[in-house]
């Protein structure tokens, strides 16, 4: 028997990683990060409901590319885009990386460009503690590619970050910076499936003042698989604010690690899935940590699950308030809609605060659709797949309405419509 | 219009019995009012009717217009032109009533067959009806009944109604809850809507309802039967006397009522 045949999936997915060229240091750090910590089990803590297996394995689970047949997310907004297949860069099917008041690089190219370099990592480690998160610092060290994205004004229009998935067996790991310095402003958008199997970072810093808007909606492929990571540090009267929709994919995993520092900041985090089990499995999982370090500030989680077939949803939320964050006020909330009685949520919130003025509040519920709304609308002659379809909207409006710019919802209602129209009954 | 023949309905989930034996023939174009002590089965005949669930009926049956409303789902009950506007009416968070209101709209013109309204032809329609009922702007932006006032749900459902136009309009109570001016509103827009074609089957606790809304029969509802009926002086009658003596004289006690 030879040695890797000896080894644990663990240890030979630890074996294989390579480090690719520059942010050396940084790299070789997380690997050192990764070694100390291992990968993921199942007794771990924050792992105990979503099964890490194949995010471990050496090689991607075989996953069908899937034609999406919906019109372009987003295509009608004025965007720069930039295109990556199956975690490759695109230069053909993007567009050129230049806009007023916004540097944007690639990370494959950016060599050593000192503000990178000093945040590349960085954020991730802060986020280690006090819970580990290894595919994160996985991602650190083996990342092949990325933008790199410096905003000093108000960014003329979003940018638009695409990924396509075409390889069955494509194992993308994408790693992204976005600093934002003080007063400045940009939307960033993500949408596609990018890979059979992908990891994707995102370290967000807001300097002072700053706004960060983040919309991303996960590929509609099936049998895709993705486990990713928003790293945030957010200054003084800063605001940061991300929105994820998910339908569909076999597994997901999605972690949100924000710090608060500054005064006087906003952070807020929405999600809304859908999964049906009836067209593959769906297992759906949003591990989230804010923590607040500083006085006068707002979090908010909101995160919706709609589920049937048999489908999994997982939130994990935590509001960490450290001694002196007076006047914090931290809002979670986690609800799942169960549209029949094979379908599972699971969460887990945690509220831990250590100063004595503040406002926090968490709450989850578990339920089926509202009986008695369902029978008003049908009395109104709406047929019962089209009311549960309008009371599923109904149900994930909140976390929808975290979305600040109206385009953006809209665009994101119609994929749910689509979706609701194609899981019918 | 509606035929209702010996109406036993009980609870799905419990062994209780609700209707013991309703008979009521609604013409069309008239108004035909209910009254009855709380608890007598007034809003479980509307909810039987309209099709909600957790009723079983045992016995009898309802027709409209020689429909089998009992087999029904409460979109084709609708769609056929049943009407309930609720006691209780619905908060739909996350939905506006805009939505809500052509979503009902298109579904019921579908189901008959008809092509959708466009988005400018429902925009003026909705304007107007609301407009006589004084529904603002604001009124139709919101989730539906989300933060309305009792006032304002009800008049929300009479909107829907002369939306909807339907040829049997059932109203549970519909004056519960109203002030003396939202009341005229809520009256004036049931008014309007009366023609030869039209009937409406008004429930209603109190007979100040029926100074605005005349009925040409009321009926008295008590113990999940109808044991008197007759011309509006009926309501009158309990108005000053109450139901005490008419249910003494039918042998039902207050408790049972
Ligand atoms: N879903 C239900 N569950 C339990 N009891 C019910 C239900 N619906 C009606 N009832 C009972 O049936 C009786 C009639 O109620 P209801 O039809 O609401 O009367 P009314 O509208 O005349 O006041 C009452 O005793 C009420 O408690
Ligand atoms: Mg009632």
């Amino acid at each position: 028997m030879s040695a890797v045949e000896k080894m644990t999936p663990a240890e030979a997915r630890l074996a294989r990683v390579t480090l690719p060229e520059g942010f050396g240091p940084q790299r070789r750090a997380a690997l050192e990060r990764l070694t100390a910590m291992g990968l993921p089990g199942r007794r771990d803590e924050y792992w105990r409901w979503t099964n890490p297996t194949d995010f471990i394995a050496p090689e991607p689970v075989a996953a069908a590319p899937f034609k999406d047949d919906e019109p372009e997310l987003f295509g009608e907004i004025d965007r720069l885009k930039v295109v990556f297949r199956d975690g490759v860069f695109d230069a053909e099917a993007s567009d050129d990386l230049s806009m007023s008041g916004v540097e944007i690089l690639r990370l494959a190219e950016a060599g050593d460009v000192n503000w990178a370099s000093a945040l590349y990592g960085t954020l991730e480690a802060n986020g280690q503690k006090p819970v580990v998160r290894p595919f994160a610092a996985l991602n650190t060290a083996s990342a092949t590619d990325g933008v790199l994205i410096r905003v000093t004004g108000k960014a003329e229009k979003p940018v638009s970050l695409i990924y396509t998935h075409e390889s069955e067996t494509s194992d993308p790991i994408l790693h992204h910076l976005v600093k934002l310095e003080e007063g400045a402003e940009i939307t960033v958008l993500e949408n596609g499936p990018a890979g059979a199997r992908f990891n994707k970072l995102m370290e967000v810093d807001v300097a002072k003042g700053a706004r960060f808007h983040h919309i991303r909606v996960q590929g509609r492929d099936h049998e895709r698989r993705a486990v990713t990571g928003i790293f945030a540090r957010v200054a003084d009267e800063a605001l940061f604010k991300s929105f994820t929709l998910t339908s569909n994919g076999v597994l997901t995993r999605n972690e949100c690690v924000i710090d608060i520092v500054g005064d006087d900041a906003n952070a807020h985090v929405a999600g809304a899935a859908l999964g049906d089990g009836k067209s593959g499995a769906f297992h759906h999982d949003d591990t989230i940590f804010i923590t607040h370090d500083a006085e006068r500030c707002e979090s908010r989680q909101v995160f919706k699950k709609v589920l049937k077939n048999g489908a999994q949803g997982v939130f994990q939320g935590k509001i960490l308030v450290k001694p002196g964050a007076q006047k914090t006020d931290g809002y979670q909330i986690s609800q799942s809609l169960l549209l029949d009685e094979d379908s599972q949520f699971l969460a887990k919130p945690e509220l831990e605060i250590y100063a004595d003025d503040v406002q926090c509040s968490h709450g989850s519920t578990t339920g089926a659709i509202d009986e008695t709304a369902l029978f008003y609308l049908r009395s109104r002659g709406v047929p019962v797949e089209e009311a549960t379809a309008l009371l599923v909207l109904s149900f994930v409006a909140d976390a929808i309405e975290e979305i600040e710019e109206e385009r953006f919802r809209d665009a994101i209602l119609t994929r749910l419509e689509g979706w609701l129209s194609r899981h019918r009954g | 219009m509606l035929e209702i023949k010996n109406l036993h309905v009980k609870l799905e989930e419990e062994d209780k019995q609700i209707l013991k034996g309703v008979n009521l023939t609604v013409e069309a174009g008239k108004v035909h009012a209910i009254m009855g002590p709380n608890g007598s089965g007034k809003s479980t005949l509307s909810y039987v009717l309209s099709g909600r669930d957790g009723y079983e009926v045992t016995e009898g049956e309802a027709e409209l217009d020689g429909m089998d409303l009992l087999e029904a789902e409460p979109e084709e009950r609708a769609a056929a032109g049943l009407f309930l506007a609720f006691q209780y009416p619905v908060e739909i968070p996350g939905v506006g009533n805009m939505t809500f209101l052509r979503t009902a709209l298109n579904a019921q013109r579908k189901a008959r067959g008809e092509e959708e309204i466009s988005a400018g032809d429902f925009l003026k329609l909705v304007r107007e009806k609301a407009k006589s009922l004084k529904i603002d702007a604001d009124m139709l932006k919101r989730a539906v009944n989300v933060g309305f006032s009792g006032g304002e749900k009800k008049r929300n459902e009479i909107l829907q109604m002369a939306l909807l136009e339907p040829k049997m309009c059932i109203l549970d109570e519909t004056d519960s809850g109203l002030d003396v001016d939202a009341m005229r509103l809520v009256a004036e827009g049931v008014n309007a809507l009366r023609d030869e074609k039209r009937s409406f089957l008004v429930i209603t606790h109190y007979q100040r309802l029926l100074d605005h809304i005349k009925p040409d029969v009321v009926h008295i509802m008590a113990d999940g039967r109808i044991i008197e009926t007759g011309g509006p002086e009926l309501a009158l009658e309990v108005e000053k006397n109450g139901y005490a003596e008419l249910l003494a004289k039918h042998g039902i006690s207050e408790v049972m009522a």
